[in-house]
C-alpha cells in the first residue's frame, strides 16, 4: 500500500500558535459518543464541600496534564516533584503536550474518560471547556482557601468565571515585553528604553545611524496579533464584545493600532514578509535591536548568552495597556466524580498556588499579590517590566473564542503588515467573519 | 477465483452422460472469502465505516465534545456553496489553493521522474551511489522536510536567498509569504522530496521491458527518441497511470507543507483544502462541516481520477487500433 507522501501526522514545534494533530482520537471517538457527554452522570456528591485541609484519605495517583514543554518545563517539574514529597499519598503522573495539541486532546480524551483529573490550561480555554463540561467549578475551592479578587493581578480573576462558577485557579500572568539588543543600544547612543511612539522612533533612526539597517522587525505571524491587542487595547479599542456577540476591532482604534504596525515596515525599520519567528532568530543573531515578544521567552535569550534589556512595551496609543494570558489550574469533571480525587486535585492546586513563587524561574509573573513580593520574583529579569502587570487585559471568558481567532483576526493582521490589504478593509472582513461565528458558537454553546 | 485448470468450456449437454462436473465454487469460495477476510475487516473498519459515519456526520452539526449533536439536513453543504457563509471564501479559496499545486506539481512529478529514472537505469559506474542520493528525501517526514526548508528559503536570514545574492540575482524573494513564490517554493520542495519514490516505480518498470524490442527496434533503423517513443512510452503505460493517480491523490492531500512552510500566508492564500478541513474539524470541532468539505473534496477526486484513467484508455486504444 502507498503511503501517502504528503499525510502529515506531526507538527513543528517552532512556533507556539495552536494547531492539530492527525492522530488525536477525535475521529474515531466521534463515533462511540453516545448520548452522553463528558461526565453526563455527575455525581453531585463529589462536587463542592472541599474544607482546605490537606487530602487524607487513601494513596492514589492523579493524571496531571499540562503544555510547559519549553523553558517552563523544569520549572514545573522541581514544583511536582516538592508536591510529592510533601504528600505521600498523592502521586502524580505527568503529561506535558504541546499546548497547540492540548486544547484538541483535552475534550477528545475526556469525552473517552481517558483525561487528566486535575491540569494547567490558558485562561482564555477555561470558558471553552466549561461549555465542553470537560472542567469542573472549583468555586469552594478558592472558597477554603481564602482566595478573593483582592489577592490577585488585576483582571485575572474576571474571566476565570464562567456562567457564574470559577473554573480555573490562577497560577501566573503572562504577557508581552520589548526586549532590546544592550550592545546596539551602547553604540547608538541610546540610554533609555523607549517609552512611547515617538521616543521609539528615535531610537530606530539612531541606531540606523549606528549601522544597524532594519532594527525593528515587524511580525506578520506569532506574536503579531498579541502584538496588536495590546495596540488596539492602547489606543482605546475593544476586541470583542463582552457577551461573546462579536468581534469589535474593526473601528479606528484597531485600523490606527495596525497602520502602526504596517509603518515600521514602510519606514524602512522593519524589512518587508518578515516569514514566521524570523524576527526572533534574527534579534539573538544581533541582526535587530528591537523585539516584542513573550516573557516566555526570558530562559531561551538568558541560555543564547545574548545581552539583553528587557522593557514594557511602549505606550504608542493613548493609555498603558498590554495582551496578557495567565496559566490556571483546573480540575476535570472526571476527577469531580470521586470525592477523593476531587479533593486530592484540589488540594495539588491550592498547595502549587501557595508555592507559586518559584514559578517566576519559568519567566513567568506569578498571579498571586502577596507571591510577587517574594524574592523569587522580585531577582527575576521580568520584575524589570512589573508595573505592566496593572494595565494587562484579558480575552473575555466567551466559549470557542480562541479558536475563532486564529482563521479571522490572526489573517487580518498577517495581510495588513505584509501590505496585501489595507488595515481598515481586512479588519473589517474579518471581524465581520469572526461576529458570525461568535453567533454561531453563541447557538452551539447555548449561552 | 478457480483452482481446477480446465483447457476447455464444460459443455454441459456433455456432462449428463459423462462424469459429473469436477467439484468447485463451494469449498473454494469459501477459502477465498477466508483469504480475503483480514483485508475485508481491515477495509470495512478503517475506511468503509468511516465513509458511512462520515456522510452521517456532515448531516449534523457535530462537535463530539458536546451532547448535543443537531440534525442539520444539507445545512452543511449548501453552506459551502452560499457566498454569503464564513466558510464559503476560505473553503474555495483551499480548494483553488489545492488545485494551483496539483496542477503544477503532477506534471513535474510525472516527468523529472521519468528523467531520471531514464539515466538511473543505464550503466555506468556509481548508479546505485546516484540512486541512493535521489531516493534519500523521501525517507524524511514532512516535518523535518517542512522545517528545513522553511529556515533555508526564509526571506531575509535564509541561505537560500543568501546564496542567490552572492550570485548576483535578487536575493529579496518572499520564498514563504508571497504568491507566486511561495507556489515555486512548495511545488520545488515537495518534488525535491517526493520524485525518488516516483522514480524507482520508473525504474521498476522500465527493467521489465524486454529487450528484444529494442533490439527489434535499432534493426529498423530506430534513432534514441524513436525508441524512446515507440518502446519505452507505450511499455511504460500502465506504470505511468498508476504514478499519475498516486501523484494526483497525494498533491490533491498536501497538507504538511502548506502548515509547515507558510502556515496558508500569504493571508490565506497557500492553505490547502486539507489543512482547511482540518483547521475546521479538529481545531474548531466542528466535524459536520468538515466532513462535508471531505465529501466534496473526494469527489472531485473521484471524478478526476475517472477522467484521467479514460484518458490514459482512450490512448491505448487509440494506439493500438
Amino acid at each position: 500500500m502507498h503511503r501517502s507522501p504528503l499525510f502529515v501526522p506531526t507538527r513543528s514545534g517552532l512556533t507556539r500558535r495552536g494547531f492539530l494533530t492527525v492522530t488525536a482520537g477525535g475521529l474515531l471517538l466521534a463515533g462511540c459518543g453516545g448520548g452522553e457527554g463528558v461526565g453526563g452522570q455527575r455525581d453531585q456528591e463529589g462536587v463542592g464541600g472541599f474544607s482546605g485541609e490537606a487530602y487524607d484519605g487513601p494513596a492514589l495517583s492523579l493524571a496531571y496534564w499540562n503544555g510547559f514543554t519549553g523553558g517552563d518545563g523544569p520549572a514545573m517539574q522541581q514544583l511536582v516533584a516538592s508536591f510529592m514529597s510533601a504528600h505521600d499519598n498523592i502521586s502524580l503522573k505527568n503529561n506535558t503536550v504541546e499546548w497547540a495539541d492540548f486544547y484538541q486532546r483535552l475534550p477528545a480524551a475526556a469525552n473517552a474518560g481517558k483525561g487528566p483529573d486535575v491540569g494547567a490550561m490558558h485562561l482564555d480555554q477555561l470558558a471553552t471547556n466549561a461549555a465542553r463540561q470537560v472542567i469542573a467549578p472549583v468555586d469552594d475551592l478558592a472558597e477554603a482557601l481564602g482566595l478573593a479578587e483582592s489577592d490577585f493581578a488585576p483582571s485575572v480573576w474576571g474571566p476565570g468565571i464562567y456562567q457564574d462558577d470559577r473554573y480555573g485557579v490562577p497560577l501566573d500572568v503572562h504577557t508581552i515585553a520589548m526586549y532590546y539588543n544592550q550592545d546596539h543600544f551602547t553604540k547608538a547612543g541610546i540610554t533609555e528604553a523607549p517609552t512611547d511612539a515617538a521616543s521609539l522612533d528615535e531610537a530606530c533612526q539612531a541606531l540606523q545611524q549606528a549601522g544597524i539597517q532594519n532594527p525593528f522587525w515587524m511580525p506578520n505571524q506569532w506574536p503579531a496579533h498579541l502584538m496588536f491587542l495590546s495596540l488596539l487595547w492602547q489606543f482605546g479599542g475593544e476586541p470583542y464584545a463582552e457577551d461573546g456577540s462579536e468581534a469589535t476591532y474593526d473601528d479606528e482604534a484597531g485600523e490606527q493600532a495596525l497602520a502602526w504596525m504596517r509603518d515600521q515596515v514602510d519606514k524602512g525599520y522593519s524589512p518587508d514578509n518578515v516569514d514566521i519567528d524570523t524576527q526572533y532568530v534574527a534579534f539573538k543573531n544581533g541582526q535587530n535591536s528591537i523585539t516584542w515578544d513573550g516573557i516566555w521567552q526570558i530562559n531561551d535569550l538568558q541560555e543564547s548568552g545574548i545581552n539583553y534589556g528587557i522593557a514594557q512595551i511602549p505606550v504608542i496609543g493613548d493609555e498603558a495597556a498590554a495582551w496578557g494570558n495567565s496559566h490556571n489550574f483546573f480540575m476535570s469533571e472526571q476527577a469531580a466524580g470521586d470525592e477523593n480525587r476531587a479533593n486530592a486535585a484540589k488540594t495539588f492546586i491550592g498547595w502549587m498556588s501557595d508555592q507559586s513563587a518559584s514559578w517566576s524561574q519559568a519567566g513567568m509573573i506569578p498571579a498571586r499579590n502577596s507571591v510577587r513580593e517574594q524574592t523569587e520574583f522580585t531577582d527575576s529579569v521580568q520584575y524589570g517590566i512589573r508595573e505592566q502587570i496593572d494595565t494587562l487585559h484579558f480575552l473575555p471568558p466567551v466559549p470557542g473564542l480562541g479558536d475563532v481567532q486564529i482563521p479571522t483576526l490572526e489573517v487580518a493582521v498577517n495581510e495588513a503588515v505584509l501590505g496585501k490589504t489595507s488595515p481598515a478593509d481586512a479588519l473589517s472582513t474579518q471581524a465581520g467573519n469572526a461576529s458570525k461565528m461568535m453567533q454561531e458558537n453563541l447557538e452551539k454553546f447555548g449561552s | 477465483m478457480t483452482a481446477t485448470v480446465t483447457k476447455a468450456v464444460p459443455d454441459p449437454a456433455r456432462d449428463r452422460v459423462g462424469k459429473p462436473p469436477p467439484a468447485r465454487r463451494r469449498g473454494d469460495g469459501l477459502v477465498a472469502w477466508v483469504f480475503l477476510a483480514p483485508y475485508l475487516v481491515l477495509f470495512t473498519v478503517f475506511v468503509l465505516a468511516p465513509i458511512v459515519l462520515g456522510l452521517w456526520i456532515s448531516l449534523h452539526s457535530w462537535d463530539f465534545t458536546l451532547p448535543n449533536k443537531p440534525f442539520v439536513g444539507l445545512d452543511n453543504y449548501t453552506a459551502l456553496f452560499d457566498p454569503g457563509s464564513v466558510s464559503f471564501d476560505p473553503f474555495w479559496n483551499s480548494m483553488q489553493a489545492t488545485g494551483i499545486f496539483t496542477l503544477f506539481s503532477v506534471p513535474l512529478l510525472i516527468v523529472v521522474p521519468l528523467a531520471v529514472a531514464m539515466v538511473m537505469n543505464q550503466r555506468f559506474r556509481g548508479r546505485n551511489v546516484f540512486r541512493a542520493i535521489y531516493f534519500a528525501p523521501y525517507v524524511l517526514g514532512v516535518a523535518v522536510v517542512g522545517v528545513m526548508w522553511r529556515f533555508l528559503l526564509d526571506r531575509n536570514i535564509g541561505a537560500v536567498n543568501s546564496y542567490l545574492g552572492a550570485l548576483g540575482l535578487p536575493d529579496d524573494i518572499a520564498w514563504l509569504s508571497s504568491v507566486p513564490p511561495a507556489w515555486v517554493a512548495l511545488v520545488g520542495v515537495t518534488v525535491w522530496w517526493t520524485l525518488g519514490f516516483n522514480a524507482v516505480i520508473y525504474i521498476a518498470g522500465l527493467q521489465d521491458i524486454p529487450r528484444e524490442l529494442y533490439e527489434a527496434a535499432t534493426m529498423d533503423g530506430a534513432g534514441w527518441w524513436a525508441q524512446f517513443r515507440n518502446v519505452t512510452l507505450p511499455s511504460l503505460r500502465p506504470v505511468t497511470m498508476f504514478v499519475t493517480l498516486i501523484t494526483i491523490i497525494s498533491s490533491a492531500n498536501m497538507f504538511g507543507q502548506s502548515f509547515l512552510m507558510t502556515n496558508g500566508a500569504p493571508a490565506r492564500e497557500t492553505q490547502t483544502a486539507i489543512f482547511y478541513i482540518a483547521e475546521t474539524g479538529l481545531q474548531n470541532f466542528q466535524m459536520g462541516q468538515a466532513a462535508a468539505m471531505s465529501w466534496i473534496l473526494t469527489l472531485a477526486l473521484m471524478v478526476l481520477s475517472v477522467v484521467v484513467f479514460a484518458i490514459f484508455r482512450l490512448r491505448g486504444s487509440l494506439e493500438s487500433s
